[in-house]
């Protein structure tokens, strides 16, 4: 695709330890349109965030990037000097983390902060900086901004302090916002405001969003395209309505039936047994086959590649024979 | 397993809670009292909280962050002491420590499951230890082996094996550590447990595990719960009846079917309108504007009122009392009093297929 502002290919993040290296990433492709919504949904230790991380290049050591390339509108920027990169991250990719209360500085005021970002990345003075950054105060909803710009982060609610993260990846226009668990820590009233809000923005910026995030709730709201990760792998990728309501995958299928619905008469929760594997110990095959009610030989020994299935891409040998079978129909 | 030897029960609810209130002290000290001339502060985490569980049913309270719905927890078991009201199980007031501490049997009957698998165990000790502890503290059993088998039973019950007795709490993913605290829960062979936020830690496929073991828990030993969540959709799952708090107050609770279908308080509406749509069927959230105030300086009259579409005059000055309501459950709200609210929607989406 050439048109993605985002692409990601064969990426592959790997810790070295003294037990031998841990793959926590392991060669996954995909790609981000300008203005889309990538939703990544996955349990703890699925590799979403740190998939995030090595696209900002935030990547911790010793975690690298083993393999792979990121480009960013056909640019590579996976192996960029530390300097060049510095100027991309804030200018071009924004990003938004989880805790708001560790993303700000308790000691200096926000529009301070604000101020700061501005000006390392765009020429305005002082004073030009300042009026834009309580416009952007404005903007993500702070009301009263032109006071609010001079208060502190403790000043400030859960929420009010997430809006003014996203005020401050947002403040020097980027074409990539990644947003990790942006609303994890929030009550769901606020939750929900903050969600209209990244949509709001993302729509009149024409920002692409990667969005990682374990609650399916928040994806299937805001989300055009989500990819379901397991075990530092796609599952399975495609547009949200296909992926939510039509999951292909039997681990999507299974993390599906495990939400709890409201409205449901079900007396018991689908339950897929067991629990994600340890990087330690990632079975051979298809990662899932331990916990797949549907695995038979050949998960057990080799790895599925994702193949498309319709709409979506799904990493499952089931899918492999129906192809087959259209190839030779169709 | 053994079945716990259940006492002939005086009808009426196994618990009932009266106006349970909880002010925490938050003054100043004593000096700046005196030279600054400030007074003393309190936070009113729980505020005049009623409410009854029957045997064998779930109760949940659920609420945003702040609304002292843990306090309500702890409060019922004893962790906290009430500023006032009467906490009765089974006829008997534990609303002191004096009372609770001449009533060990009730307190026996009852046990805690929190929120954090990995702060709620101790480290050093192995599992084994852990789950038999409650045994030896009531000399439930006596003798090595006895216990030993005991915990083994537990294990097994909540899905470990025998063996992990010998394992040590750093050895467990977080769901398993949930699945080792119900067992040292219900090592105590109570019949009121009280969870906390027992799954929020948890990963969603985790959780479902969690939930369907409480459920299966409850049938088998007639378990009662007092459930505390933030998750309407876990309580919807779970509960035979639902209290939405607010503030340190109880807004609304009624049967869990009438409340997600037809909620009356205007918070409670609120609250389910919030809910991420995974049946997408196109219904537009609408977010609510402003933040829950903060339980220091409550707003005056009703405390939702600075949030709520339908407030007036009389919501600003005068603080609504619970009424009971045609079809069973209670709200706290003048305007579905007076009628003036309109009929709420039903907010329950259709399950996904």
């Amino acid at each position: 695709m050439s048109s993605a502002l985002l692409e990601v290919r064969n990426l592959r993040v790997e810790f070295p330890t003294r037990r031998g290296t841990l793959r926590a990433v392991d060669d996954i492709s995909f790609s981000i349109a300008p203005g889309e919504v990538l939703g990544v949904v996955g349990e703890s230790g699925a590799g979403k965030s740190l998939t995030g991380a090595a696209i900002i290049g935030l990547l911790e050591p010793p975690g690298r990037i083993a393999a792979g390339e990121i480009l960013l509108e056909g640019r590579r920027i996976d192996n960029l000097p530390y300097e060049e990169l510095r100027k991309i991250r804030g200018r071009q990719i924004g990003a938004i983390f989880q805790d708001p209360l560790t993303s700000l500085n308790p000691l200096y005021r926000v529009g301070d902060q604000i101020i700061e970002t501005i000006r390392t990345h765009l020429p305005l003075s002082e004073a030009q900086a300042r009026k834009r950054a309580i416009d952007l105060l404005q903007e993500v909803g702070i009301s009263s901004a032109a006071e609010r710009v001079d208060h502190y982060p403790h000043q400030f609610s859960g929420g009010m302090r997430q809006r003014v993260v996203i005020a401050l990846a947002l403040c020097a226009e980027p074409r990539l916002i990644v947003a990790d668990e942006p609303t994890t820590a929030l009550d769901v009233s606020i939750q929900a405001q903050i969600i209209t809000l990244i949509k709001r923005l993302c729509r009149e910026h024409k920002t692409a969003v990667m969005l990682v995030t374990h609650d399916m709730g928040v994806i299937a709201e805001t989300a055009d395209r989500v990819a379901v990760m397991y075990a530092g792998r796609i599952a399975e990728i495609g547009p949200v309505r296909d992926v939510v309501q039509n999951a292909k995958h039997p681990y999507t299928q299974g993390l599906m039936g495990a939400i709890p619905s409201i409205g449901g008469a079900e007396e018991r929760l689908a339950q897929i047994e067991g629990s994600m594997p340890r990087l330690t110990a990632i079975p051979p095959g298809c990662a899932f086959n331990p916990r797949c009610p549907k695995a038979f030989d050949r998960c057990r020994v080799d790895r599925p590649e994702p193949i498309p299935v319709g709409t979506t891409q799904v990493a499952c040998w089931l899918y492999e024979d129906a192809r087959a079978k259209e190839a030779v129909h169709g | 397993m053994a079945e716990p030897a259940r006492m002939a029960r005086a009808p009426g609810p196994l618990l009932r809670v009266e106006n349970l209130t909880r002010y925490f002290d938050v003054s100043p000290p004593l000096l700046n009292r005196v030279f600054e001339g400030k007074g003393r502060l309190y936070v009113r985490a729980v505020d005049g909280v009623s409410f009854e569980i029957d045997a064998g049913e779930t109760f949940s309270l659920v609420g945003e962050s702040g609304c002292g719905k843990s306090t309500v927890a702890r409060l019922v078991v004893g962790l906290y002491q009430p500023t006032r009201g009467t906490i009765d199980f089974e006829g008997v007031d534990l609303g002191s420590a004096k009372a609770r501490a001449a009533n060990p049997q009730m307190q026996a009957r009852m046990q805690m499951i929190f929120q954090d698998p990995y702060a709620s165990l101790n480290p050093r000790w192995r599992v084994g230890d852990i789950i038999a502890e409650p045994i030896r503290f009531r000399r439930i059993l006596s003798g090595r082996a006895a216990i030993a088998e005991r915990v083994g039973a537990l294990l097994r019950q909540v899905g470990l094996g025998a063996n992990d007795a010998e394992r040590y709490p750093h050895e467990f993913s977080g769901g398993q550590r949930q699945r080792i605290s119900i067992a040292r829960a219900l090592a105590g062979e109570p019949e009121f447990l009280v969870c906390d936020e027992p799954t929020s830690a948890l990963d969603v496929s985790v959780q479902a595990q969690i939930l369907n073991l409480m459920k299966d828990l409850q049938r088998r030993l007639g378990l009662t719960y007092l459930f505390i969540s933030h998750n309407l959709a876990v309580v919807y799952h779970v509960s035979s009846k639902v209290g939405v708090m607010y503030l340190g107050r109880l807004v609304e609770w009624s049967e869990t079917k009438t409340l997600f279908a037809r909620p009356r308080h205007p918070y409670t509406r609120m609250l389910l309108d919030a809910i991420p749509d995974l049946a997408m069927s196109g219904r537009a959230r609408t977010p609510v504007a402003g933040e829950v105030p903060s339980p220091l300086n409550p707003p005056s009259g009703c405390s939702f009122h600075p949030r709520c579409p339908w407030a007036n005059e009389r919501c600003k000055s005068e603080r609504p009392e619970a009424q009971r309501v045609p079809g069973g459950g209670a709200v706290a709200c003048h305007a579905v009093e007076e009628g003036r609210l309109p009929e709420g929607p039903a907010v329950a989406p259709p399950a996904i297929a």
